[in-house]
């Protein structure tokens, strides 16, 4: 044993079981210091400033001041007695309901589409994917100036097309600027979920639904007893991350509509910016933010369950 | 046998029909773009109510007197300087935090590991309608209040998160006998990490860099939130917001702006799209 070791390369590093054990070999040490920035970066400016939204929510907060005194639930109290705040509420679930109602059957449509083989089938993808990948603020500026109310493309299509006898004010009416804000969430979601669909399509094992073809199922009954059933998991993450996008976002409704005509299209996002931010009014900005927390709560759930059971199936 | 491949022409038709409505309806307002940045004023600016004047083509040849006001005569420049800055300083931070905490996460932390990754990855699910009121009392502390380091604070918050996931999903694609080769010949964890996992995850890296920057690029609420002069803005704020003289767009520069912001971003968006979706559902295509 000795005599081979010692006909052993004398320039050989000796191996790692004699040398000392350093922090660069304790794995346990090791990853916990790796993970530190980041996990201290996510709780002081996540977590802190979640806890601080519902602290303030609490208070009499204005910006200019650092000021904080504690009044319990009033801010809650004003806004729930604010018939502007309940609509705002209103108009947040419509647009996300209706959007993701939309949204939803065009992506599974379009997966449809593009699962088949045909020419062209790159280019189209790299299209559908454009609206996703754009500055939410530029497209909605784009849109803007579709649905301007004097020079809209669409009002003159219609209009040579003879399907309009009037005039839409896209923006003068409640109910068209409501139109326009879902065109543009529908625009701009559904290309996401059909990536996402798609993707989870690919990853349904094929013989089943082979087996499906070849048993003779009908196209519709291949679509809701065996495709849209194995296609579940994935359409709800499609779903919940739709949920959460259109339900916070801000700035389309803001770019597009600033709220209006007469606060008819506030939503909580828009509401929570106007009186928090440029009415100064902190407490009660954030009161309103606040009611977008259930929505946040019930998403993370349904993401933790999906994850889990397809885990537990693996 | 006749009708059937009857039956399958009309098929292939609707699959044709289907896809092109699809596209029209992603690239229409692209092309709404093209059209207003390259149009001369009077060409632009016809009511739609005079039916014989047709807006979808180019009635008079095409301008670039939108684009050379854009660049010369608007602080266009000045945004996209000033994102690429913030941009940058950005992504440093992620990185610094990130890649280490991905590949703690992937390999060093076993099974609380799982857990805490997908707790992290929640956390990129906070959206900023939530976060930008208790903000604003922390910048105004820090008195950062329309400065650009507001945002190089603020960012991080999202791009940590999904970067840290991203990269995750990387290193744990990374085959683990390499490594433990690695360690039998004599290197330490670290050693491992230095000279085998960080070569072989430059692309994954990479990846993590440039979602990183679009991100930073779309970004739209904290900019409107914190920066108020026009020449701190970034490009995603400044376009939308400050392109305007008294109540009239620049609508022909505004539209060249937002053409040329998009364009880039929607190709590099393009080439890493895959991974993104990877990593946004993984676990529910584990199938």
């Amino acid at each position: 044993m000795t005599a081979l070791r010692r006909e052993a390369h004398p320039s050989l590093a000796p191996p790692a079981i004699f040398r000392r054990r350093t922090l660069a070999d304790r794995e346990d040490l090791l990853g916990r210091i790796m993970l530190a920035p980041a996990l201290i970066y996510v709780i002081v400016l996540v977590g802190a400033p979640l806890l601080l939204a519902v602290l303030l929510s609490f208070s009499a907060s204005f910006a200019g001041s650092l000021e904080f005194r504690w009044i319990g639930l009033r801010n809650f109290a004003s806004i729930l007695a604010d018939s502007q705040f309940r609509l705002a509420l209103r108009n947040t679930t419509l647009f996300t309901v209706i959007s993701q109602i939309l949204v939803m059957i065009l992506a599974v449509t379009a997966a449809h589409i593009l699962e088949a083989a045909f020419a062209g089938r790159r280019v189209v993808r790299f299209l559908l994917l454009l609206p996703w990948a754009v500055p939410v603020s530029l497209a909605a500026m784009a849109w803007t100036w579709i649905f301007d109310s004097t020079f809209s493309v669409i009002n003159w299509t219609l209009k040579v097309t003879g399907l309009l006898s009037g005039w839409f004010y896209w923006f003068g009416d409640p109910t068209l600027a409501m139109i326009a804000i879902i065109t543009v969430h529908v625009w701009r979601m559904f290309p996401f979920a059909t990536v996402i669909v798609l993707a989870g399509m690919t990853a349904v094992p094929q013989d089943i639904r082979e087996a499906a073809v070849i048993d003779g199922a009908s196209f519709w009954r291949r679509l809701f007893q065996v495709n849209l059933p194995l296609l579940l998991p994935i359409i709800t993450v499609s779903v919940l991350f739709g949920v959460v996008f259109t339900s916070t976002d801000l700035g389309v409704v803001w770019l597009l509509t600033r709220g209006g005509p007469y606060n008819s299209t506030h939503v909580l996002s828009t509401l929570a910016f106007q009186r928090g931010i440029l009415g100064a009014n902190l407490g009660q900005g954030a009161s309103i933010a606040i009611f977008l927390l259930p929505v946040l709560f019930l998403a993370a759930v349904g993401m933790l369950r999906v994850a889990r059971r397809t885990e537990v199936g693996a | 046998m006749t009708r059937r491949r009857w039956l399958r022409r009309v098929k292939r038709i609707a699959l044709y029909a289907g896809a092109a409505l699809f596209t029209l309806f992603a690239i229409f307002p692209f092309y709404w773009m093209l059209l207003t940045a390259f149009k001369t004023n009077r060409d632009l600016y016809v009511g739609a109510t005079d039916l014989s004047h047709i807006p979808w083509i180019f009635n008079e040849p095409p301008t670039l007197q939108h684009v050379q006001l854009l660049f010369l005569g608007t602080p266009y420049l000045t945004w996209v300087r000033n994102t690429v800055l913030v941009g940058a300083a950005v992504v440093v931070i992620t990185l610094v935090c990130a890649v280490p905490a991905g590949y703690s996460l992937a390999r060093l932390s076993g099974r609380w590991g799982e857990r805490l990754g997908i707790g992290i990855f929640l956390t990129y699910l906070v959206p900023p309608t939530l976060l930008f009121i208790p903000f604003a009392r922390v910048i105004a502390l820090l008195g950062l209040q329309n400065s650009p380091w507001a945002l190089v604070l603020i960012y991080p918050t999202f791009t940590i998160p999904f970067c840290t996931w991203l990269l995750m999903g990387f290193f744990r694609s990374i085959p683990r006998d390499i490594e433990e080769q690695g360690l039998i010949d004599g290197y330490s964890r670290w050693g491992v990490i230095r000279a085998i996992v960080l070569p072989l995850a430059v692309s994954g890296i990479l990846t993590a860099v440039i979602f990183a920057f679009t991100l930073v690029l779309q970004e739209f609420v904290y900019a409107l939130t914190f920066i108020s002069s026009v020449g701190k803005m970034t490009v995603s704020l400044g376009v939308p917001v400050a392109l305007v003289r008294g109540d009239v767009f620049y609508w022909g520069s505004l539209m060249a702006a937002a053409l040329i912001t998009s364009i880039p971003i929607a190709i590099v968006y393009n080439l890493f799209i895959d991974r993104f979706i990877a990593g946004l559902t993984a676990g529910a295509v584990k199938g």
